[in-house]
């Protein structure tokens, strides 16, 4: 369980990061908090050529106000940090359900907010959250740079637009409309384990109290993170109900998962548990919305 | 029983030195001029050896050496026979074929070594890997017991004409006479699964051979350093004082460092002295899941026979029993099965049988538990079937058929992994059971909160078991305690510490007869320089039969006290004391001296000594008993089950534990809950997962589930119950392996119970998506 021999390199701005990245090509790797590649290297999975090494950029680590009233990210920001900071638990309750189910408290005070979306492990929960959220992710390489919307991110099983000589430097969260809810629902084997199933909901109200927008998100049934289609056809326009939380349970189940069968869970367990889940998860949503929390 | 020290809760010894991180672990070692190996592993569970080709490795800058089968000439050949079988047990057979140290000709499991490498580093020694060419020949892996044994099956040694290592039958009373007359008669196929022993440290072997001394020190995290060092030195052609273990701190044992036949064992000591240079190996932890050894597959075909009033009148078992590739370590595992599933109950007629069967999988050697909690899972499922059949309360029908103080000691009529019978000395199981039910409330859960929740829809269960724990077994260890002339006391035995608090309690033996303070007593463990006499640390023996050692020599030196003192005061021995450290005169204390003084005294370098007067307050004593102390308990259990997501939560947790005299109640209580965290990860996470081909699916901790902190019980309460064994003058019976026994048994009867009994669950291990099947199946 050793890494094979590798290059380090530690740039200490972006720029000279972007350099070394455009240099490397695909021989390159970006080194964040190090909590899923390092273990990688270790069993020989992953055999990059060269490490370029994010931990000496300060720049990279923040937690902002934007000025359309979100939040912007950056990149190197330990999940810890997300999840112990006021600001982020009100303008994004669901962060503050959300982050304490990555791992353990020693994971999350190494492993990155970016580092864990660019990973794209469909087990993972940020990469989910950031769609539940509607996050626009700035890229940047040192030829290019870009916005791109968490929907059009993620591509496959640990797959993302990122090129090889591209970085993930910011995540920008927009602000939640008013009556807004969330929740977020996950069922693991033990606690800090990986989701075997998980749903996060972010549901809006109208002033009549109709659904406006319900965007639910799957975890760990899939390639990547499954933004559910067929839960904004039923919901949206209509009052929420428990009958329609069913509905979309069963079609979500039915027909947009596809969730694998492996030594701890039978995908037909893993699409009952999406079933109860998405259906606790809109009901603590839209509760929550019409409370206004 | 308790004393001044002994009985008594006190903090441990070796607490200061591990918590400020300052103890030294085996990889700590780092030797001047040090070399590293590593094993490349085969990929295949079951395949013939074509060819070998590390000529790139050797090119490689760094590596040193790499060796394969072949290149060890007459020096490879299978590993000993560790545990024989018992002779006592007539027409069983048993096929013995040990350990091969690296694979030769042909690969039995996943895991197993093909070739060693010894390289400058670790990491140059794992990029070799790449540079070696192994051709191979793939074969039908062998992997499901029963069908291992059909006509046909592909054979794992194919000098045998069968995969059967083991057939053993032993029966007490006419189990068909029995049957024939009962009036219920329940037949269950009951599964136990596979466990890793999973210690916090993996192995390592660190061994140095000083060519102009001839001597070789080799650091082991074993926990048989003696048998180590016998079998290191015998393989090497050496005298056993030629080679000294020495355990360092070792982060857990469980069984699986038991073995002294693994590659590391036997090769790198060859290979140290052949390049005249120290090697260093440790074991990861992929190493560790797919070829150390583990435990616990059996598949059970049991019987239980009855009166309609709920009184056994037989059990019948056959099972087949998993022992890997190979079997060094004997039928201990299954006889230990064999001994743990009617100890507790009055079961007059009792036939049981091993099938026990070569597969290409790991090697199985004990695990905590050790057979025991297979046997206790088998009978408890049967008499909570039987409790369901007959209408009964499961407390109740345990409670009528529970062995009772007056029946001991009973001899079993069953040979145990001791070679000899196996007697029940003493316990009052009844009372372990009344007390756990008292404890945990059991006529109350049942008749009001248990019906007050039902009805609120929540899914609560109740499961309650009891057994027993078969410890302290043979032969023997011994001890050696010296007072020294700084007034401290050394003591040295030959069993190994894997964390059990010996340094302590050991020290509160010693301390009880000398009158010297446990902080001023230093317990050696597993250096074979201090004591090169014993057996090791397993089958929860270390405080029993080692402890029992220790008082022996204790109690030796206190009469060497009394009997010095008595002639440098002039004063009778009855009219002596001794205590803080110094011996005295009791109508006189000012008449005293320092015992670290009078160590002085008893060591004269001029003069003259009386005839048969040995040196030294210094004295060796051995313990060995006829056979094992018989701990037992009873354990209940409650748990909240989700019926939408299926999670278990153990809620309130009961043990109830008699383990005889305690030496230390608090070590004693970590010993439990350690064995209780084990017990509900074997349960409800702690699978080893197979596939068809021999694969380990389950080999690191992403997939093999250790139960955490936070799956241990929201409430957890033990009792103690006292019955003290006659076998050792302390009175003393293990308890190492006492929670990891019940726990899983107690566990499934309780998840039955949440379900409203609307399925029948007979295998050990479940986890949500299992219970969901469960149900599935049902309607
Ligand atoms: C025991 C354990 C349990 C865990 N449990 C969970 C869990 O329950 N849920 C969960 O979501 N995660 C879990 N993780 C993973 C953890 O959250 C990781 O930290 C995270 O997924 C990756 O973040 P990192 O900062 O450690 O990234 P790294 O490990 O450093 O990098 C991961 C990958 O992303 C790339 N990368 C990182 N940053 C960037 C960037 N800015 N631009 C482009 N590419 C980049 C790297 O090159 C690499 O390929 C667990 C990890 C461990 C060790």
């Amino acid at each position: 369980m050793k890494p094979v021999p590798f290059n380090y390199f530690a740039p200490t701005s972006v720029e000279e990061a972007l350099d070394k990245l455009a240099e490397l090509g695909y021989d390159g790797k970006i080194l964040a908090g190090g909590q899923s590649l390092v273990p990688a290297m270790n069993f020989r999975m992953a055999r990059p050529g060269a490490l370029v090494d994010l931990n000496n950029i300060p720049e990279l680590a923040y937690i902002k106000p934007t000025s359309e009233g979100g939040l912007a990210i950056g990149t190197m920001t330990r999940d810890s940090k997300v999840e112990h900071d006021p600001k982020v638990i009100e303008m994004f309750p669901l962060l503050g359900e959300v982050m304490p189910n990555i791992a353990h408290a020693q994971i999350r005070n190494r492993g990155t907010f970016g580092g864990s979306i660019a990973h794209a492990d469909p087990a993972g929960q940020l990469p989910a959250i950031s769609i539940a959220l509607d996050a626009n992710l700035f890229i940047q390489s040192k030829s290019k740079e870009r916005w791109v919307k968490a929907t059009d991110f993620f591509t496959g099983p640990f797959m993302t637009v990122l090129d090889p000589d591209d970085m993930l430097v910011e995540i920008v969260l927009p602000p939640h409309l008013p009556h807004t809810g969330s929740s977020y629902q996950q069922v693991s084997r033990q606690r800090g384990g990986y989701a075997q199933a998980a749903v996060a909901s972010v549901v809006t109200l109208d002033d009549q109290n109709r659904c406006k927008e319900a965007r639910v998100v799957l975890i760990s049934v899939g390639d990547t993170p499954i933004l559910s289609a067929r839960a904004k056809e039923i919901l949206v326009g209509q009052k929420p109900t428990a009958e329609a939380f069913k509905e979309v349970a069963q079609a979500i189940a039915a027909n947009e998962i596809d969730p694998a069968t492996d030594i701890h869970a039978t995908a037909d367990y893993r699409r009952h548990l999406v079933e109860v889940l998405v259906e606790r998860s809109l009901t603590i949503a839209f509760d929550r919305a019409k409370k206004g929390v | 029983m308790a004393g001044k020290y002994f009985g008594q809760p006190i903090l441990r010894n070796e607490d200061a030195q591990l918590l400020s991180g300052k103890a030294r672990f085996i990889d700590d070692i780092d030797l001047p001029g040090m070399l590293h190996a590593a094993f490349l592993r085969s990929d295949f569970a079951h395949a013939r050896i074509k060819k070998i080709d590390y000529s790139a490795a050797l090119k490689r800058s760094g590596v040193v050496a790499v060796y394969t089968a072949e290149d060890f000439g007459d020096f490879w050949r299978p590993g000993p026979l560790q545990v024989p079988p018992p002779t006592a047990i007539k027409g069983s057979v048993f096929n013995a074929r040990t350990l091969v140290p690296i694979a030769k000709d042909k690969v039995r499991f996943s895991g197993e070594p093909l070739a060693v490498i010894i390289a400058e580093s670790r990491y140059i020694a794992e990029d070799a890997f790449d540079d070696i060419i192994v051709e191979i020949e793939p074969l039908d892996a062998v992997n499901d017991l029963e069908k291992a044994l059909e006509p046909g099956a592909p054979l794992v040694h194919e000098d045998l004409d069968s995969n059967l290592a083991a057939d053993v039958v032993q029966e007490r009373g006419n189990y068909e006479e029995a049957r024939a007359k009962a009036d219920v008669v329940i037949s269950r196929k009951i599964l136990v699964n596979r466990n890793a022993g999973a210690a916090l440290e993996n192995r390592g072997f660190v061994v140095e051979w000083e060519e102009r001394s001839r001597q070789m020190t080799v650091w082991a995290t074993t926990q048989a350093p003696i048998p180590l060092r016998n079998t290191i030195a015998a393989r090497m052609g050496l005298f056993e004082n030629q080679v000294r273990v020495i355990t360092p701190f070792i982060g857990g044992g469980f069984g699986p460092k038991i073995m002294t036949s693994q590659a590391d064992d036997v090769l790198l000591p060859w290979i140290a002295m052949k390049l005249k240079r120290p090697i260093k190996w440790i074991e990861d932890r992929r190493e560790n899941f797919l070829a150390t050894t583990s435990e616990r597959d059996q598949v059970h075909y049991a019987e239980i026979a009855l009166t309609k009033e709920g009184t056994i009148l037989g059990v019948k078992d056959v099972f087949y029993h998993n022992t890997g590739a190979y079997d060094p370590y004997g039928m201990t595992v299954p006889l230990n099965t064999q001994t743990h599933t009617v100890s507790n109950y009055r079961v007059p007629n009792f036939y049981t049988q091993i099938k026990m069967v070569f597969t290409n999988q790991m090697v199985v050697t004990p695990v905590r538990g050790a057979g025991r909690p297979q046997g206790v899972f088998v009978m408890e499922r049967l008499m909570d079937a039987a409790a369901r059949e007959l209408n009964m309360d499961p407390a109740e029908i345990r409670m009528k058929n529970l062995l009772i103080p007056d029946e001991f000691p009973l001899r079993t009529g069953i040979i145990g992994q001791d070679f000899v019978e196996g007697v029940l000395d003493s316990g009052n199981y009844k009372k372990n059971l009344e007390k756990t039910m008292e404890i945990v409330g059991y006529e109350k859960f049942r008749k009001e909160i248990q019906p007050k929740l039902r009805a609120e829809g929540k899914h609560v269960g109740i499961g309650i078991v009891t057994f027993t724990e078969g410890t302290a077994v043979g032969p023997y260890e011994g001890a050696r305690v010296t007072i020294g002339a700084n007034g401290k006391v050394n003591v040295a035995t030959g069993i190994s510490t894997q964390g059990q608090g010996h340094f302590t309690s050991f020290a509160q033996i010693v301390a009880e007869q000398v009158g010297i303070d446990v902080k001023d007593i230093n317990v050696v463990t597993g250096d074979t320089a201090h004591f090169h006499w014993g057996a090791g640390t397993f089958a929860s023996r270390g405080a029993a039969v080692a402890g029992s050692a220790i008082h022996n020599a204790a109690v030796k030196v206190r009469e060497k006290i009394f009997s010095l003192a008595s002639k440098i005061f002039e004063e009778p021995e009855e009219n002596l004391e001794v205590g803080d450290g110094k011996v005295w005169v009791k109508s006189n204390p000012s008449q005293s001296m320092l015992l670290g003084d009078l160590a002085l005294r008893a060591n004269p370098t001029r003069g003259t000594i009386e005839p048969g007067v040995e040196p030294g307050l210094e004295a060796t004593a051995y313990y060995g008993p006829p056979y094992g102390a018989t701990g037992a308990g009873a354990v209940a259990m409650i748990v909240n089950l989700d019926p939408e997501t299926m999670q278990v939560k153990v809620e309130h947790f009961v043990i109830v534990h008699d383990c005889g005299t305690a030496i230390n109640p608090m070590i004693l209580e970590g010993q439990v809950y350690g064995g209780i965290s084990m017990g509900i990860g074997n349960a409800f996470y702690e699978k080893m997962v197979y596939d068809d081909n021999g694969q380990l699916l389950s080999a690191s901790f992403m997939d093999y589930l250790m139960p955490q902190a936070t799956d241990m019980p929201a409430k957890m309460e033990l009792g103690h119950l006292v019955t003290t064994t006659p076998l050792n003058t302390l009175g003393i019976k293990g308890v190492g392996e006492a929670g990891a026994i019940p726990t899983p048994a107690a566990f499934v009867q309780a998840v039955e119970d949440a379900l409203h009994g609307q399925v029948e669950i007979m295998e050990s291990n479940l986890n949500p998506s299992r219970i969901f099947e469960y149900l599935q199946k049902k309607q």
